[in-house]
């Protein structure tokens, strides 16, 4: 219980810490945030000293700080700027499961594949599809995920019309479809999106998990296992792999930061209304609370991720307490 | 000097590495003197000629939307990506070992709070940083790009040059040099640095390949490299809207992104086997 | 009376930067059911190798030369396709290894790992699969073995692990039991108390024994044949009686001399002068002529193997 109490600590005080970058980033980059605002519609200037009253900008900067850290402990973002004081809170409500289903799912096809490929390549380890694997592996990786996405789209949605090329659902559906109808379609739209995402990862997921697979296939209890005369697929998978288990779930802590970055493009290539289309959107028009919201709220969810990975660990492994 | 030769046959010795750094230097040189050979990048639209040529001699790559020639921007792109990458990473590397030695080596409360302030740098995506600090400058000149990427980027260097260092301080030929009563700095350049260049090398090449990705993302939203300069994700951004009708336009960007990352990370590969396998 | 295990010519290689070596090279041995046989030698003598080749376990690089021939009950296990491998391991075959900490799985509880050996092999449900894993922590002396079923191998002290790697093996009753230096890792006085396990666990199962060790005391009043193991080849093979009382091949000579004695006359124990060569480097001719203090001209030729008396072999050209 020690253990675990001083971990949430240290992940709460971390993210704190991060929240102050955040802040202090955007308050010194030059540029003003109420600039590109009046550049679409001109306003007088009592309307623009009402704003940055409004939106506090006029107070020394250390006020400035503490009262957004108490609206970030009491769970308030503050508001939009660009859409009218519209409190940031519900504008993230709004975007965030369809970055959670997009992300979630990215992170499945990504486990998944990337373990299965990684256990594969081990096994035959040194082969010729093995090295090549390592390459396609390494390329993947190489890929930019906004390129990826307008090239699968291209392949599989405007040449062999298979799949949607956009959002999340189909604007033609009638009012009256089925659940299974909608569930269907959402999927559709999905896939290309999702596999866009996870597909750089995959490459890299595989490699780590290739490298901890290839060190548990020497352990002693894998000879054991054999000489048991367990059958190999009890060997690879309940012997070996679950002690490369544990160097596999600190990926997770690092993975969660790429795939949220990632979701920025493949969310705008695909518009997909997430999370990462409302900070395109924001930035587009300096909406800073917004990007400031978006930042924050990422942070959490990595800083929770990370937690999560590490509480995990502990849990998988009997010879760590968990206490 | 000795380094760089060691990290050489590190390299060569390894198949996809040898294959990684051949593509590089071919790259290189191409990117610094083949514009010289190619039609301008910056011919501007002549209304009686027809844009979105597909590649055909004259244009091996085709033209683009504003009927400049696709294989000259690449080419061009090439160097803009290049020079970015690699002043970024020079200024990652270099704040990245000079705070990651401090932690090592100091240890202490010095180390605790330096870590601290990196887990949480880190927990915010580098991308999101990125956007926060570009977003709000209206136009962003080249070398601000390059600082602001280098300054977003030397968080993981830093752990691993302290880890290094914190392994190394406790080997004897340390011990031995402060037994001998030489001074911290002198330890630290002449006994510990060139111990940690190893695993460093491997990391700054994967620096690079992923400060290429970052960059072409960012120009990709219009926040990165400027227009009219020729960037590889600005190509692409141009090109989204004719993908069915003009494909060359994006798949020649898109795919000396990939070749180029690819390579660096060959390189950054065989150098990580090379390093890991022979210290561990 | 066939033999329970007849090997002949095996010979395991490893690829080397000249060339093919032979850590194991040519060794020659039977085992009768019930039946223990001590295979003895000093580290790099090729002796764990040969343990390892009987399950077909030699570890990659590593090879078993074609030309060797391994019979179990008269079946020819190096021809075996993977799926009646698999069924000899465990069952019909067992091993147990030096070190039980690393031969057994951190992340399962042990009762796991031995209801796992047992399923492998019987057709039991898991309850029954359980009291059996039950019985035989009792049977190798494991006190409130119930309790224990549900422990973790980092929380038993180095005796009752290795305890537990030997429950393991015997839970699918095999009928011969390779045991790779059982006891090299284990304090002294758990030492002795592990052998004893052994000693019980086979008279009461019948079990034929291979105990491959470096360690000659441990041999005496245990094994009914010793064969001694030098540089990839079996020197001396004998019943252990013979061995001790009259050991013929010079090496076999060296060790009881290099051993200290608690009884008899005081002597120095007399260490074998030189270093046991490398694989990469086999002397030709007679591997043991560097060392040996009885070295002939006629010893540059490889040695046959000469019966000294009926049942009792030496590779040497001494009389």
């Amino acid at each position: 219980m020690t253990w675990f109490l001083r971990r949430v600590a240290s992940a709460v005080v971390t993210f704190l810490l991060a929240t102050t970058l955040v802040f202090f980033l955007m308050r010194i980059t030059p540029g003003d945030p109420l600039a590109r605002l009046s550049e679409d519609r001109p306003m007088p200037p009592e309307a623009i000293a009402d704003l940055r009253a409004r939106y506090d900008l006029n107070s020394p900067l250390t006020s400035q700080f503490t009262h957004f850290l108490g609206g970030i402990l009491g769970g308030n973002l503050g508001a939009s700027i660009a859409q009218g004081g519209r409190s940031v809170n519900s504008l993230i409500a709004e975007r965030l499961p369809a970055t959670l289903l997009l992300g979630g799912t990215a992170l499945l096809l990504n486990f998944s594949f990337g373990i299965w490929l990684g256990v594969w390549q081990a096994r035959r380890r040194g082969s010729r599809a093995d090295q090549w694997l390592s390459v396609l592996s390494l390329a993947a990786y190489a890929t930019p995920s906004f390129w990826l996405g307008l090239a699968l789209t291209w392949l599989l949605g405007v040449e062999l019309h298979l799949l949607p090329t956009g959002f999340m659902h189909d604007p033609l559906l009638p009012a009256n479809a089925s659940a299974w109808v909608r569930f269907t379609d959402l999927l559709r739209h999905l896939l290309l999106p999702a596999i866009t995402l996870s597909l750089a990862t995959i490459g890299a997921t595989a490699r780590y998990q290739r490298a901890a697979m290839i060190d548990a296939l020497e352990l002693g209890c894998v000879r054991t296992a054999r000489t048991k005369g367990l059958p190999e697929r009890a060997v690879i998978w309940r012997h070996a792999w679950r002690n490369a288990l544990g160097p596999m779930l600190a990926l997770f802590g690092l993975w969660l930061p790429l795939l949220v970055a990632g979701s920025v493009f493949v969310e705008a290539i695909f518009s997909w209304p997430g999370l990462g289309t409302l900070a395109w959107e924001a930035i587009g028009s300096r909406d800073y609370p917004v990007i400031m919201g978006a930042a924050i709220l990422v942070s959490a969810l990595v800083v929770a991720g990370s937690l999560i990975a590490d509480l995990l660990h502990r849990l998988l492994d009997p010879r760590l307490g968990t206490s | 000097m000795n380094l760089l030769r060691e990290a050489w046959q590190v390299v060569w010795r390894d198949r996809g590495g040898r294959a990684g750094a051949l593509v590089l230097a071919a790259l290189i040189l191409i990117a610094s003197i083949a514009p010289r050979f190619l039609p301008d990048w910056r011919v501007m639209p002549d209304l009686g000629r027809v844009s979105l040529q597909p590649p055909g001699p004259g244009h091996w790559l085709g033209t683009d939307r504003d009927n400049r020639d696709v294989l000259s921007r690449v080419v061009r792109g090439a160097r803009v990506s290049l020079a970015v990458a690699a002043g970024a990473v020079a200024l990652s590397v270099t704040v990245g070992a000079l705070i990651g030695m401090l932690a090592g080596y100091a240890g202490g409360w010095v180390d605790s709070l330096l870590m601290r302030l990196v887990d949480s740098a880190m927990a915010v995506p580098r991308l999101f940083l990125l956007l926060i600090m570009v977003a709000i400058m209206e136009r962003i000149p080249l070398p601000v790009l390059i600082v602001v990427l280098g300054a977003t980027g030397w968080f993981g260097t830093s752990r691993l040059v302290r880890a290094e260092v914190q392994r190394l301080r406790t080997l004897d030929f340390v011990r031995a040099a402060e037994a001998l009563g030489a001074n911290r700095r002198r330890i630290a350049l002449r006994h510990l640095l060139p111990n940690v260049a190893g695993p460093l090398a491997a990391s700054t090449t994967l620096a690079v390949g992923d400060v290429i990705l970052l960059e072409a993302g960012l120009s990709f939203l219009g926040l990165g490299v400027q227009p009219p300069t020729p960037s590889w994700g600005g190509m692409i951004l141009e090109a989204q809207p004719y993908l069915a009708t003009a494909p060359w336009t994006s798949l020649a960007p898109g795919i000396a992104v990939v070749l180029t990352v690819l390579s660096v990370n060959l390189v950054g590969e065989a150098l990580h086997q090379g390093y890991t396998t022979s210290s561990a | 009376m066939t033999a329970l295990l007849e090997v002949t010519g095996l010979r395991v290689s490893f690829p080397g930067a000249r060339g093919a070596v032979y850590p194991v090279d040519g060794v020659s041995f039977s085992l009768a059911r019930g039946e223990t046989l001590a295979l003895v030698g000093e580290s790099g003598s090729g002796k764990t190798l040969s343990g390892l080749a009987l399950l077909r376990l030699v570890p990659a690089p590593g090879r078993i030369d074609p030309g060797s021939s391994i019979l179990l009950e008269g079946r020819d296990l190096l021809s075996l396709t993977p799926e009646p491998l698999r069924q000899v391991r465990g069952r019909k075959i067992a091993m147990v290894f030096q070190d039980p900490m690393s031969s057994l799985n951190p992340v399962l509880t042990v009762g796991a790992q031995i209801t796992e050996a047992i399923q492998a092999h019987l057709a039991v449900s898991n309850r029954e699969a359980r009291g059996r894993a039950e019985g035989l922590l009792g049977e190798v002396g494991i006190a409130d073995p119930g309790r224990r079923l549900r422990s973790y191998p980092h929380q038993l002290s180095g005796g009752m692990r290795q305890r537990v790697m030997i429950a393991i093996a015997l839970s699918a009753e095999p009928e011969l039991l390779i045991a790779d230096e059982p006891t090299s890792a284990l304090d002294v006085t758990v030492q002795a108390q592990i052998l004893e396990v052994l000693d019980r666990l086979r008279a009461a199962r019948g079990m034929a024994v291979l105990l491959i060790t470096h360690d000659l005391g441990i041999v005496a009043g245990r094994a009914d044949r010793v064969a001694v193991m030098y540089a990839g080849r079996i020197v001396e093979q004998a019943e252990t009686g013979q061995l001790f009382s009259a050991p013929a091949h010079p090496y076999t000579r060296g060790l009881f001399a290099s051993m200290p004695r608690l009884t008899g006359p005081r002597r120095r124990p007399m260490p074998i002068p030189g270093t046991v060569p490398s694989p990469a480097a086999w002397p030709t001719g007679c591997r043991f002529r560097p060392r040996c203090p009885q070295a002939m001209e006629r010893c540059i030729d490889e040695p046959p193997e000469r019966v000294v008396t009926p049942g009792h072999v030496s590779r040497c050209w001494l009389e």
